[in-house]
C-alpha cells in the first residue's frame, strides 16, 4: 500500500482494521476524540461495529464482553478515563483476555489538563488496577510506528491471553505523518485458535467459564504463579527497544520513550555537532523494561539521563536496570509543558562537564 | 403401563448443588430460566452473566457458557458479548444492590440502547452476600444490617422500582415484574421469562425480568414467613405484571390471578 498522511489518532484506528479488529467500545475525551471517531466511521465499511459507551466503566466492560466472545476488540481513551477503565483491566488480566487499550496520555492528576504528558508510565506498568497483574506496554515514538504497535498488540494479545496498552501521548495522537500498511503483513505471533472463549456450549469442549474468581486460596495462588510464569516469558521474550548513536563512543546516555524521545534525537544531533557525544537507549515496551538494555548502555557512559513529561516515573525503573554503577539524573516537565531539543542539550552539557570534572 | 419421564432436571442446569442458603428461591429462580433456555432450544448458544452477588457463582450451576462480570457491569458485558456474536443468546443474571445500586447507570444505557439481550433482575430487598445491608430496593422501615432501625427513607430515601424505571425508556423493550412465592406467581415468573427470551431469539429487543426473590437468612424470618413476607410487603409496593412490550400493548401492570 502507498504511504498516507494520517493523523496519529486516525493510524492507530485504521491499524486496528487492518489488524481485524472489527469491534470498537469507546467514550469521548481529550485529546483522543479522533480514534472513536474514525472507528464510527471506519467500522459499518468493513462490517465491523463501533458503540459509544455511556462511560469508560462500561466501554473496559463491553470489550471484557467481546474478548471473552472469541472477538478482536478496542478500546481507547486518556488518562482520566483510562483509571475508569482500571477495574475493567484487573478482571480482563485476571480472567486472561485478549484486549487492546490505546492511552493518548494527558496531563494529570485528577482532572489535569488536555495537553501531552507522561504521567501514567506508573499506572501502565506496575499493574494499574487491584491484585497481581501486568499489562504488555508498547510506547511508539512516531505515526508509523504507532500504526505498525497496534498492529503488534493485538497478535501479542491473543498469544499471551492479555490486555496490551499502547501508551501514547497527545503529540503522537496529533501529530500527521506518513503512514504506510503492509498489504501482506505476517503476525508477529502464531495465533491458535482461541478454544477458551464463550461461543456457546454443545458438549465438545470444557465450558468457557470467563472469570477471575478463586474463592480457594491454593486455587488462585495457582492462577497468580501461573500468571507470574506468563510475565516472566513476557519478559524474556518480548523486550523491545531503540539505541540511538550507541554505536560510538558517548559520555552521556539518554533514556526517553515515545515523544520525549523524539526531542532526545533531535538534541543527539545537536550535541554530536557541538562535541559532546551521548546517545540513546528508547524502550519500546515499557513492560517489559528493557533492562539490559539500559544497563548495558549505561556502563559505557560516565552519566545517565532520563528524560520524562512527568516528574520522574520511568527514572525509577532505569536506576533499578543501573543499579547504581552509574549516575542518573532526570530532566522533566510536567502539566502539559514540554521538553525541548535545547532543555536536553543544556542538561547533557552541564552532567558532562561535572563529570568531566569528577574524573 | 410402560414407564415414562414426565420430569427432569433440564440440561441447561448442572449437576452441581447449590450453595445458595435454605429458603432462598435463587433455585427457583435459575430452574425457570434454565427450562425456558431448554423449552426455547437455546441452551446450546446461550452465554450467561454472573454478577457480584448471592449469584455470582451462577456459572457453576447453568450448564452454558458464562462471563464472570464486575460488580454492576453485566449489562455492559453482555453488550461486549452480543455485538461480537449477535448469534449468541446473551442474558445477564443481577441481584439488586448489583443492579439497581452499583450497575444502575449500566443497565438503563443498555435498555435505552435496545441491545438485544435478556436480563433477570432478582429484587430480594437486601444485599445478600454481603450479610444483609440495606438494598436500594430495601422496603421502607425493613431492617438491616446497615439501617439497624429500619430504613429511613428520610435519609435513604425510597425503594427504587426498577422495571417502572426502565420501562419510562422510549426504546422498545419488554419489561416484566413477577415474584416466585407461590407456585402460581413462579408458573407466571416462567412465562414472563419466557417472553423475554423469546424477543431476544427473534432479535426483537432488549428485555428485563425483574423477579421478586426471598431472603429468610438475611431477613431473620423461616423460609415460610419469608414467603409470607413478600407477599404482605413486597407486593403492594412492587406490583407484578407488564411495565413494557416492544408493540406497545400491555402498558399498565395487571394484577396476577384477578385480585386487586
Amino acid at each position: 500500500m502507498a504511504k498516507k498522511l494520517m493523523k496519529g489518532t486516525e493510524a492507530i484506528g485504521e491499524a486496528a482494521v487492518q489488524a481485524g479488529c472489527r469491534l470498537f467500545f469507546g467514550y469521548p475525551i481529550t485529546p483522543q476524540n479522533e480514534i472513536p471517531e474514525y472507528m464510527s466511521a471506519r467500522l459499518p465499511q468493513v462490517g465491523g461495529t463501533f458503540v459509544q459507551a455511556e462511560s469508560e466503566v462500561a466501554a473496559s466492560n463491553m470489550i471484557y464482553g467481546a474478548a471473552g466472545a472469541g472477538e478482536r476488540v478496542l478500546t481507547s481513551s486518556s488518562s482520566p478515563g483510562i483509571s475508569l477503565m482500571m477495574e475493567a483491566l484487573s478482571y480482563i488480566a485476571g480472567a486472561e483476555l485478549p484486549v487492546v487499550v490505546v492511552n493518548i496520555m494527558r496531563a494529570g492528576p485528577g482532572l489535569g489538563g488536555i495537553l501531552p504528558a507522561q504521567g501514567d508510565y506508573f499506572q501502565a506498568t506496575k499493574g494499574g488496577g487491584h491484585g497481581d497483574y501486568r499489562c504488555i506496554v508498547l510506547a511508539p515514538w512516531s505515526v508509523q510506528e504507532a500504526a505498525d504497535l497496534v498492529q503488534d498488540a493485538f497478535d501479542l494479545a491473543d498469544y499471551y491471553r492479555n490486555p496490551v496498552l499502547i501508551l501514547g501521548d497527545g503529540l503522537i495522537g496529533q501529530m500527521m505523518e506518513p503512514v504506510e500498511f503492509s498489504a501482506q503483513r505476517v503476525p508477529c505471533k502464531p495465533l491458535p485458535p482461541k478454544t477458551w472463549a464463550s461461543t456457546g456450549w454443545k458438549g465438545d469442549r470444557p465450558r468457557a467459564i470467563i472469570n477471575s474468581l478463586f474463592l480457594d486460596p491454593e486455587e488462585l495462588e495457582r492462577h497468580n504463579q501461573k500468571l507470574a510464569a506468563k510475565y516472566a516469558t513476557i519478559t524474556r521474550d518480548e523486550v523491545r527497544f531503540a539505541e540511538v548513536g550507541t554505536d560510538q563512543p558517548y559520555q552521556v546516555l539518554v533514556v526517553a520513550y515515545g515523544s520525549v524521545a523524539r526531542v532526545v534525537s533531535t538534541a543527539l544531533e545537536d550535541l554530536r555537532a557541538a562535541g559532546c557525544a551521548a546517545a540513546l537507549v528508547r524502550p519500546i515496551t515499557l513492560f517489559p523494561f528493557p533492562y539490559g538494555a539500559v544497563r548495558r548502555a549505561a556502563e559505557r557512559a560516565r552519566a545517565v539521563l532520563v528524560a520524562e513529561l512527568s516528574t520522574g516515573q520511568m527514572v525509577e525503573d532505569v536506576r533499578l536496570a543501573v543499579e547504581g554503577k552509574v549516575p542518573v539524573h532526570f530532566i522533566g516537565r510536567q502539566g502539559g509543558m514540554l521538553l525541548t531539543p535545547e532543555d536536553i542539550v543544556a542538561k547533557v552539557r552541564e552532567l558532562a562537564a561535572a563529570e568531566v570534572s569528577h574524573a | 403401563m410402560p414407564e415414562a419421564v414426565v420430569f427432569s432436571k433440564p440440561t441447561a442446569l448442572t449437576e452441581v448443588a447449590t450453595h445458595y442458603c435454605p429458603g432462598c428461591t435463587h433455585g427457583v429462580i435459575h430452574r425457570l430460566v434454565a427450562e425456558v433456555l431448554d423449552e426455547l432450544e437455546l441452551t446450546q448458544r446461550t452465554v450467561g452473566i454472573a454478577p457480584v452477588g448471592c449469584a455470582v457463582l451462577a456459572y457453576n450451576y447453568f450448564a452454558t457458557d458464562f462471563h464472570e462480570a464486575s460488580h454492576g457491569r453485566a449489562p455492559a458485558v453482555a453488550t461486549g458479548i452480543k455485538r461480537a456474536r449477535p448469534d449468541l443468546i446473551v442474558f445477564s443474571y443481577q441481584g439488586d444492590g448489583d443492579l439497581a445500586s452499583i450497575g444502575m447507570s449500566e443497565i438503563v444505557h443498555c435498555a435505552n440502547r435496545g441491545e438485544k439481550v435478556t436480563v433477570i433482575f432478582v429484587n430480594n430487598a437486601i444485599y445478600g452476600m454481603t450479610g444483609g445491608q440495606m438494598a436500594p430496593t430495601t422496603m421502607p422501615g425493613q431492617m438491616a444490617t446497615t439501617c439497624p432501625f429500619g430504613r429511613d427513607v428520610e435519609q435513604a430515601g425510597y425503594p427504587i422500582r426498577i422495571a417502572e424505571l426502565i420501562s419510562t425508556l422510549r426504546t422498545p423493550a419488554f419489561v416484566a415484574r413477577a415474584s416466585v412465592h407461590s407456585p402460581l406467581h413462579a408458573v407466571h415468573a416462567k412465562e414472563m421469562i419466557r417472553r423475554a427470551f423469546r424477543y431476544q431469539k427473534e432479535g426483537t429487543c432488549f428485555s428485563l425480568v425483574e423477579v421478586l426473590s426471598t431472603c429468610p437468612t438475611n431477613w431473620g424470618v423461616p423460609p415460610v414467613e419469608a414467603l409470607a413476607w413478600l407477599e404482605q410487603h413486597m407486593l403492594p409496593y412492587y406490583p407484578l405484571g407488564v411495565f413494557k412490550t416492544p408493540h406497545g400493548e400491555d402498558r399498565a401492570p395487571r394484577p396476577l390471578g384477578g385480585g386487586a
